[in-house]
């Protein structure tokens, strides 16, 4: 990144030790300023306007402020790692830690979330002159903080991963991190208020700024790798744990529903976009096919087909039928390359939703009325399970969206097995060739176009059963909720995301939906501002934000420091032994 | 493991081989008005090298990626092992003939070991379901292709290469590697499009040593070089190629001495009286500047 550098190299070293205490005092004043009211009335944000009472952002701006202090004074404490006893001990594991760079980052994120909250307040109050004596302590704590850590001669960099930790420390470090992220999202869900949220959204990038600066991220992914099965198993615990967090409110859980139909169909796009490189600009319309399909079939009065199955075998129809429609556009287009697939893909999906408004009767089948689609599509019955019904469970009562959110996770899982499985295989090995030298693959004996066809029909397959879910949770299907818009907000996701891995997609499915679902003032913006987003990771980090490391490597083939470091810590399924 | 691999070395298959593999036809290419490759007929027998020579734009590639499918020859046939193949690189692969490539195209952000395994594609056979399922089937081919990867990683000598980034491998290992790669597809007939351009005399000579340990393993080989000591040391015969045209086929021996190929690769149809032996391995490396 070439951004003009301003401090100097020289000038870090002559102002290393004031740097120090400068981010050391920011963090502290921070720190303190939250027992000090922020802003004159309590209506902003979650009321900061009490002497000696912090409010919940404020506490966590004093987290934040405090980790800052801690980080930056490191450096002083690390020399008693040489004398005897625990507290010595843990402070070798510290000299692997990259403390320089961790306060580094969190004097970004520190401003940030400050200007976030300020801002807020100005805004929903009326003005600067709304914000009290302790709001401009928070920022001139925050401000001394980021100069002062932008003095700091960049440290070591960090080798967590190195440290041998025994297993069960692992484990319940995942565990909590889980848990923690849980309560966290649970939280930001559950304010209405916009700059609560923001600021919500901004600690959080702060804070995951400073854990993988740190390097604790590297110790974290390593204890993940070491840990799998406890990491795919508790993630999916701690989804399925949230709908108990939310009190029987809808509101949430259908925000949260969407979003788990969305991200779902963005990670089975991931495997077409991410793993075989082919670029679909009409992957919707395979969404959309899973749904028209459960539709005519579903208990609607306005279902066209008589045969009503149970939903089961719906489900695979309607994964069936979109795995057919992929074969039917791929086996023409897949022989040609990339560009050609991209135009007849976004033609396909036009093709698609206009074909659907056109099935009324009139220009004909009635099979879908046409634009006005199948409406009053009944609630799910599976097993005698009512997915319409409200089932209180311990205690807590589990609404509508509940039960569809948990259909969902199943759903969820299938596809990240597919994903994850098929990435990790002869066929995975084979896409990566592919991508890497379409020629070469071709005449080292890879089918290139059945492997290409594979990809297409089989995330086709995935989006056919998230549509067959999507038809129920909607309750009715019309083909307005299938334009192109949708299709690149899919791929928006997968790019923002990161080409190639699930955690990425589903980072960038969540921020695509839940953003402009809590965020009102973005959402009218919202095309502006996602364009904008793009053409800033497009310049800054093409890979996305949790690329896929293969990924980097095809991106950035020219920056040699950074291949030999990716090189060198090449995860498992790299390496030559397991 | 199949019975074509290169480690199970069967010296007597040199004397006994002479089973006719490739057999090339009045094979002529044709794009547009340039006629690239020209009625040449070729035939390599199991267990022999062939060397193919001739000057820059003489239609050596061309007449190779007719050979492997790249391309579909204007007019004449090819038959492997007695087969005509349809010409499709990935038939060609799957019948028991592979290539590298002139300009080195491994899989740059791939591992050795992975390159060596994409290898294996043709001859594994785990597809969708059994990747997803991952039953016992799965596992016991997954450990085998890798086992088999390892294994040829060594045969090339590359032994704890495996989890280098093939772009971050020095130049003599990248070729090395591509030569594993393709003998990952277990060939009968592998071919070389110009194995040691660029190498030092002493990379060279291991590529030689190499070579010769592929052949007396059973396989086939063809070679394509303008390291003229280089051909005449390795091949039993050498064909070689002007203009699209054959110019003479025989035996390492006769091809050297033959005034024919000196005047093709210099162009001085008067001087043919320094066509000494060593004189054609120095001019061959100059008209290949």
């Amino acid at each position: 990144m070439n951004v003009p550098t301003i401090v100097t190299p020289e000038l870090q070293k002559r102002f290393h030790v004031p740097g120090r205490i400068a981010a050391l005092a920011g963090g502290l004043l921070l720190a303190a300023s939250a027992y000090l009211p922020w802003a004159y009335d309590g209506d902003a944000l979650d009321n900061m306007a009490f002497l000696g009472g912090p409010s919940t952002l404020q506490f966590l701006g004093a987290l934040l402020g405090l980790l800052l202090a801690v980080s930056a004074g490191m450096a002083w404490v690390e020399p008693w790692a040489d004398r005897k006893g625990i507290l010595p001990r843990l402070l070798m594991v510290s000299r692997r830690a990259g403390w320089t760079r961790g306060t580094k980052a969190l004097g970004v994120g520190l401003l940030g979330f400050i200007a976030v909250v300020l801002i807020a307040i100005a805004l929903e109050l009326g003005g600067l002159v709304t914000i009290e004596y302790g709001g401009w302590v928070a920022l001139a704590g925050a401000l001394l903080g980021f100069v002062g850590s932008r003095l700091l001669t960049p440290g070591r960099a960090p080798s967590l991963e190195k440290v041998k930790t025994p297993a069960w420390l692992e484990i319940v470090s995942i565990a909590v991190l889980l848990l923690v992220a849980l309560l966290l999202a649970a939280y930001a869900l559950n304010q209405n208020d916009g700059g609560t949220f923001l600021s919500i959204l901004a600690f959080i990038g702060a804070l995951v700024a400073f854990i993988l600066r740190v390097g604790a991220g590297g110790w974290l992914s390593a204890a993940g790798q070491r840990h799998r099965n406890v990491l795919v198993f508790s993630s999916f615990a701690v989804a399925f744990l949230f709908p108990f967090t939310q009190n029987g409110s809808d509101a949430n859980m259908s925000i949260a529903t969407q979003v788990l139909i969305f991200a779902a169909t963005a990670v089975g796009l991931n495997i077409v976009v991410g793993l075989a490189g082919l670029l679909d600009l009409g992957y919707i319309a395979f969404l959309g096919a899973g749904a028209f399909t459960a539709a005519t079939m579903s208990q609607s009065a306005f279902a066209t087909i008589g045969w009503k199955p149970p939903f089961i075998v719906v489900m695979l129809i309607a994964g069936l039928v979109s795995a057919t429609l992929g074969l039917i556009i791929g086996s023409p287009t897949l022989r040609v390359s990339g560009d050609y697939l991209a135009i007849v893909t976004l033609a396909f999906g036009e093709i698609f939703r206009i074909s659907m408004s056109n099935l009324d009767g009139s220009d004909g089948p009635d099979l879908v009325h046409g634009s006005s689609g199948i409406p009053a599509i009944p609630n799910l019955n599976l097993f005698g399970f009512d997915f319409g019904k409200v089932h209180t469970v311990l205690g807590i009562p589990l609404g509508r969206f509940s039960n569809y959110f948990f259909l969902m996770l199943l759903i969820m899982a299938l596809i990240v097995l597919v994903f994850t499985r098929l990435n990790h295989s002869r066929i995975g090995r084979g896409w990566v060739a592919i991508r890497e030298d379409e020629k070469a693959a071709e005449a080292m004996g890879v089918n290139v176009f059945g492997l290409k066809l594979l990809a297409f029909a089989g995330g086709a397959f995935l989006a056919g059963l998230a549509g067959a879910v999507k038809a129920h949770v909607d309750q009715s299907v019309t083909p307005d909720q299938y334009i192109f818009l949708e299709s690149a907000f899919l791929l928006a996701a997968v790019v923002l995301g990161g080409m190639g891995t699930v955690m990425g997609v589903l980072l960038g499915a969540a921020l695509l939906k839940l953003v402009p679902e809590k965020l009102r003032f973005v959402n009218e913006y919202r095309m502006l501002i996602f364009g904008l987003l793009m053409v800033l990771m497009m310049r800054f980090r093409p890979e996305g934000m949790i690329p896929n490391q293969r990924r980097v490597l095809e991106f950035h083939s020219d920056d040699e420091e950074l291949v030999e470091e990716i090189e060198e810590d090449l995860p498992y399924e790299f390496a030559e032994e397991h | 493991m199949s019975s074509q691999t290169p480690t199970v070395a069967s010296t007597e298959s040199r004397h006994v081989g002479k089973e006719e593999i490739l057999a090339a036809r009045s094979v002529t290419m044709r794009f547009g008005g340039l006629v690239a490759v020209d009625n040449v007929d070729f035939t390599v027998h199991s267990g022999e090298i062939v060397g193919l020579i001739g000057p820059n734009g003489a239609g050596k590639t061309t007449f190779f990626n007719c050979l492997t499918g790249l391309y579909k020859p204007t007019s004449g046939e090819v038959r492997f092992s007695g087969q005509v193949l349809p010409p499709k690189p990935r038939s060609v692969v799957v019948a028991g003939m592979a290539r590298t490539f002139q300009n080195i195209r491994l899989f740059p952000n791939m591992t050795a070991l992975e390159n060596v395994m994409v290898g294996r594609y043709c001859r594994t056979s785990a597809m969708a379901l059994t990747s997803i399922l991952r039953g016992p089937k799965y596992r016991r081919e997954e450990e085998a292709t890798r086992a088999r990867a390892v294994e040829l990683l060594d045969y090339v000598g590359m032994k704890g290469q495996g989890g280098h980034l093939a772009r971050n491998l020095p130049y003599g290992d990248q070729r090395r590697l591509e030569i594993a790669r393709a003998l990952a597809t277990d060939p009968k007939l592998l071919l070389l499009d110009e194995p040691t351009a660029g190498m030092n005399p002493q990379e060279t000579r291991q590529a030689e040593e190499l070579i010769f340990k592929i052949r007396d393993s059973g396989l086939a080989i063809v070679v394509i070089e303008h390291d003229m000591r280089f051909i005449f040391n390795l091949c039993d015969r050498v064909l070689c190629l002007v203009r699209g045209k054959t110019l003479i086929e025989g035996t390492a021996a006769e091809v050297q001495s033959d005034p024919r190929v000196i005047e093709a690769y210099i162009g001085s149809p008067d001087s043919d009286d320094e066509a000494s032996g060593s004189d054609v391995a120095t001019e061959g490396e100059a008209g290949n500047a």
